[in-house]
């Protein structure tokens, strides 16, 4: 059987040094009764045939190609270094586990210390933890993080932050009795404003105004950021937010249906004690040696149990790795040029898509940088009309959200070439 | 010192006319480990008898503190926030916490060291 | 042996990588943006080249012990092999290269994946429905404590508590307090399993569930747990499956049967997807019927062949991860679980408990044994005995990475005293088994000889043991506003100039 390293030779000898006959000697505590014959499954397959059926199910999916992706919505195609799956696929890394004994677990440590630097130095705040499972949990994670620093229970949410991060959040606030209220006025019983930079139509929103209304009632700023975007906007850290979260997908992960991906969150020097999650501090040696160590574990789920901060135990170390080589590979001016090149192509075509009968920007006195929002007549049927030319065009908000019947929101980045914005403009005009 | 009354949460208490000092146990802080952080309240703030007062921490571990009586907050052992050390080499010294202004009479559960001796001796099996 | 940091070995002159240019007619950035929305400054990152990013993360990766290197004994975690295949699986381009806002009629082969991994878990755990949502075994936890706080308000019940047995893992407490419950602790008895007599004295018309892992913490199957569901059904509270331990029973019983209401599964542990040095995993959560409405939105539905996304769940709790969950480690589960088939998972659970077994035998002469087998999956041991020489759990653990085995689980559950929790799974050969109980029969006979020079180890890794309290010390000191050195992250030395050119980045670098 596959994986199973045990001989028939092996079990008998190891029956026999335990001194009993067979394996039902071992499993007397289970009750009879819920004794299982088999397991109501089909037997195992040999690698080729389990391959065999998997790709049949991979191959009853229709992938675009990544040239003729125009729809984001939060997962965005990027281009991907080679380095990044070189250096996660290394077995040292993805079949290690989360870093109890340091000693051992060096590689995984430091790579975790230089993703909390990395996060830190693109949001401009003061520490960063070891990666969350999404953003949407970062976001909600945050959220809890102001409940319990202002000890108030409401957190507005402004404007078109992604609406299944808002579902999210809701769902945690409900346990913990938080009220999650949209397009309120900011009150003392605020505990935080969050706002998406940029929204999930890919708008600017004017964050300093938002944090500065935050603060006027003594609540938290949580500023949910494009980790892409923050080549070339002003980061959270600048304007004065206290916490800045987000979906670090772009930073070199597929978007493999959704996940897994990472989340971020940064924060102040004040609240890093009520960050949920892992974070690794450096320490030494009995002879001097720098060496990186989990820190400040005296607030998690294993010490504190239900006075912890956070329930978190798994995180996404490895795509916290992959963020980490992808965003060294780029350094600063790459991913500056990453970023600029997504906004001259965007504009470009926005542009464009404006000379179409019909077409308009949804908000045309907002700015954005590589995803916006147009009203077009039909928006279905110029999707459907894409699908079939191959081309994945804009996504259709209309089903979050009701006022923006016939939006369509439509992303560029760095892997859309000219020729492929000719081939989607080709369509549209046809 | 002969005045000093414990709890069964290992704090201790000594008291001198309406004021009173609070730190926790030398058996508390072996148990503990090395100190490296302690969350405290403001002065000012009023606590009752057996109310969480802050967290103390080590590594491996965290546990709340309670007040061992009722009284107000004057002062809190600021020394503490550099140097929590404090608590390991002094713990009945300068490793004291918090100084109350007490309100109302000392709770009948104080034990005395006798007392608090075989608490501790339970708990260390 | 130790590799700099990757902000340390940065060389401010180090061209940026080649990168498509625009090639379109669009402004530039600071043509319409005001210079207010535009970051002052680069960020620090560091500037590499290609070769160098390179042999920096080979260095590091050679200063990890992994599963694919090491025996990994680690109780609780079950630190088994990961089949390569399944990587193979999940970087197919059909599934990486999905966009999860596609149409349904373009990705009807996730979902079909997603289905039949659904129902694969349901045949293995016994329940109805299984929300493959979760990102992790805790995030699972705070689901199913959702659905049963849900399930409770619907009938209109103040549930307001959530018993959980003192060797239960620390997620348990606080995902039950992330619920919005109390956590009330039930005790273990002498013989390490759930004391009946304390279970029954608090469980009330306020309980909403008891969390439970079988077999517990301590290895140990809850013989009684028919007479616990009984219990706990009785008062109208449900009962809530830590599927932790999962490893030990595939194919031998089921949680659903012994009376589970809700169970979460670790596929990052009883399914093989790789741990990735602390996740990604995934945490789906099964339910039986009554549970069922309640479920995270959106389900998987397949009528007629046809599979589809069922968002309209008017009882539901709600989303709790974007999307539809860490599609790619259910690619990976269901590739294994189709690998191994009915009779390989109970084959490999066999194979776990005989292990566990086996191993205990080998060093019980060694180490305490605390409570009596046989065991399922894994064991807890105690170094109390080595209490006299002065040698601890810790020690032992440090001493196995001396000899190239990755340390147990230590301190862990809780209610042993000097705690070594060992779980060897089923992918660990009888030699390698021999192997580990050697070494610690001469840890054991070194800690009589010659204690003090076991407090030195490991000598053989990168690092020696690390000074965490004065770590902790300085971050705490940092985080007071007493010193400016963040101990969390790097920070460039502050005489030195700007590891980043001044160059303002109004200016294009295109």
């Amino acid at each position: 059987m596959p994986y199973l390293v045990h001989s028939p030779e092996d079990r008998s000898a190891m029956l026999e040094t335990l001194g009993v006959r067979s394996m039902n000697d071992l499993l007397v505590d289970i009750p009879q009764s819920l004794r299982l014959e088999s397991l109501q499954l089909p037997n195992g397959l040999s690698e080729f045939e389990t391959m065999a059926q998997v790709s049949s199910l991979a191959e009853r999916n229709h992938v675009y190609p990544d040239r003729l992706t125009f729809r984001g919505g939060g997962i965005y195609r990027r281009f991907i270094p080679a380095a990044v799956s070189a250096v996660t696929s290394k077995p040292e890394f993805y079949t290690a586990y989360t870093p109890y004994q340091a000693e051992a677990s060096q590689g995984t440590l430091q790579a975790i210390f230089e993703f909390q630097t990395l996060i830190a130095e693109l949001t401009a705040l003061d520490v960063s933890n070891a990666s969350l499972y999404d953003g949407a949990t970062a976001v909600a994670e945050a959220a809890m993080m102001a409940y319990v620093h202002t000890g108030r229970n409401e957190v507005l949410v402004s404007g078109y932050v992604h609406p299944e991060y808002v579902q999210v959040l809701r769902a945690f606030g409900e346990g913990r009795g938080i009220k999650v209220r949209k397009g309120a006025e900011p009150n003392k019983k605020t505990a935080a404003i969050i706002f998406q930079q940029p929204d999930f139509l890919g708008l600017l929103v004017d964050a300093r105004r938002l944090t500065q209304a935050a603060h006027d009632v003594g609540a938290l700023a949580i500023a949910c950021v494009d980790p892409i975007s923050l080549a070339m906007l002003a980061p959270p850290g600048e304007y004065g937010a206290d916490i800045a979260v987000g979906e670090g997908q772009q930073l070199g992960l597929s978007p493999s249906f959704g996940g897994p991906h990472v989340g971020f969150i940064a924060c102040k020097r004040e609240l890093v004690r009520k960050l949920p999650g892992r974070l690794v501090g450096t320490a030494h040696d009995a002879h001097g040696r720098r060496g990186f160590v989990l820190a400040l574990a005296a607030r998690e789920q294993h010490i504190r149990r239900e006075k912890a901060t956070s329930n978190i135990c798994t995180n996404h170390s490895l795509c916290a790795l992959a963020a980490a080589v992808y965003l060294t590979y780029m350094g600063p001016y790459g991913l500056r040029q990453i970023a600029d090149v997504s906004f001259r192509r965007a504009h470009s075509l926005a542009d464009r898509l404006a000379r179409l009968q019909g077409w308009e920007p949804a908000f045309p006195e907002r700015q954005f940088l590589n995803e916006f929002p147009f009203r077009v007549p039909k928006a279905r049927s110029v999707v459907r009309k894409l699908a079939r030319k191959g081309i994945l065009g804009g996504l259709e908000v209309n089903r979050w959200f009701r006022e923006l019947k016939d939006v369509l929101t439509f992303t560029c980045t760095e892997v859309n070439d000219p020729q492929a914005l000719d081939e989607l403009m080709a369509v549209l005009e046809s | 010192m002969a005045d000093r009354r414990y709890t069964k949460t290992h704090e201790w208490v000594t008291v001198d006319g309406k004021h009173a000092t609070i730190g926790i146990t030398d058996f508390a802080q072996s148990q503990l480990g090395d100190v490296v952080f302690l969350e405290l309240p403001s002065a000012g703030r009023k606590v009752a008898a057996r109310e969480t007062f802050g967290v103390i921490e080590s590594v491996k571990a965290a546990s709340d503190l309670y007040s061992p009586v009722a009284g107000k907050i004057s002062e809190v052992n600021e020394k503490l926030a550099s140097k929590p050390e404090l608590i390991n080499s002094d713990p009945y010294g300068e490793g004291w916490i918090l100084k109350l202004e007490l309100a109302g009479d000392l709770p009948a559960d104080l034990l005395d060291e006798a007392a608090y001796k075989k608490v501790a001796e339970a708990s260390s099996h | 042996m130790s590799e700099p940091l990757s902000f340390e070995l940065s060389r401010p002159a180090v061209d940026p990588p080649r990168l498509p240019e625009a090639e379109v007619a669009g402004p530039a950035p600071a043509d319409v943006l005001g210079r207010e929305m535009l970051r002052a400054r680069p960020p620090g990152l560091p500037r590499l080249s290609e070769p160098e990013i390179m042999r920096h993360y080979s260095r590091l990766a050679s200063l990890n012990y992994s599963i694919s290197e090491n025996f990994y004994p680690l109780g609780s975690c079950t630190m088994k092999y990961n089949p390569v295949v399944n990587e193979a699986a999940a970087a197919l381009s059909g599934f990486a290269d999905l966009h999860p806002y596609q149409d349904e009629d373009s990705v009807q082969g996730a979902l079909e994946l997603m289905w039949r991994l659904e129902r694969a878990l349901c045949a293995i755990v016994g329940v109805e429905r299984v929300t493959l949502q979760p990102a992790a075994g805790a995030h699972g936890e705070w689901t199913a404590l959702r659905m049963i706080a849900a399930f409770h308000h619907s009938r209109e019940e103040n549930r307001t508590e959530v018993l959980v047995p003192d060797s239960a893992h620390g997620t348990n407490p606080a995902s039950a307090a992330l619920s919005g419950f109390h956590v009330i602790e039930v005790r273990s008895g002498d013989d390490g399993r759930i004391s009946l007599a304390d279970l029954e004295s608090k469980l009330s018309p306020r309980t909403a569930a008891l969390m439970l892992t079988n077999p517990n913490t301590l290895g140990l199957f809850e013989r009684e747990i028919l007479d616990i569901a009984e219990m706990v059904h009785a008062t109208g509270a449900m009962l809530y499956y830590d599927g932790a331990n999962l490893n030990a029973f595939m194919g031998i019983c089921r949680p659903g049967d012994m009376g589970f209401d809700a169970v979460h599964m670790n596929l990052h542990k009883t399914f093989t997807t790789p741990h990735g040095g602390g996740g990604p995993g995934a945490g789906p959560v099964g339910v039986k019927s009554e549970l069922v409405p309640f479920l995270p939105a959106p389900t998987v539905e397949r009528t007629n062949g046809h599979l589809r996304l069922d968002f309209k769940r008017p009882q539901s709790i709600g989303r709790v991860r974007s999307f539809y969950g860490n599609f790619g480690m259910l690619v990976r589960a269901y590739t294994y679980i189709l690998a191994m088939g009915g009779d390989g998972l109970s084959q490999a659970s066999q194979d776990a408990v005989l292990s566990a077994n086996y191993l205990r035998k080998l060093v019980e002469g060694d180490l305490d044994m605390p409570h009596e087998g046989p065991c399922m999956h894994e064991f807890v041991a105690s170094a109390q005995n080595l209490h006299e020489e002065g040698v601890r759990a810790l020690d032992i653990a440090k001493a196995l990475l001396d000899r190239d085995f990755y340390a147990p689980t230590v301190y862990f559950p809780l209610v042993v005293p000097e705690a070594i929790m060992v779980e060897p799974t089923e992918t660990e050969s009888k030699a390698t088994l021999d192997a580990f109980a050697g070494a610690i029969k001469e840890i054991v006979a070194k800690a009589k000889s010659d204690p003090q020079s076991l407090h030195e180890e490991p000598t053989k890794l990168p690092v020696g043991r690390l000074d965490e309290v004065s770590a902790a010390r300085r971050i705490n000191a940092y985080l007071q506003g007493l010193s400016e050195d963040p101990v969390l992250r790097w920070k460039a030395p502050a005489e030195a100039p700007e590891t980043a050119p001044q160059q303002t980045l109004q200016e294009s670098p295109c």
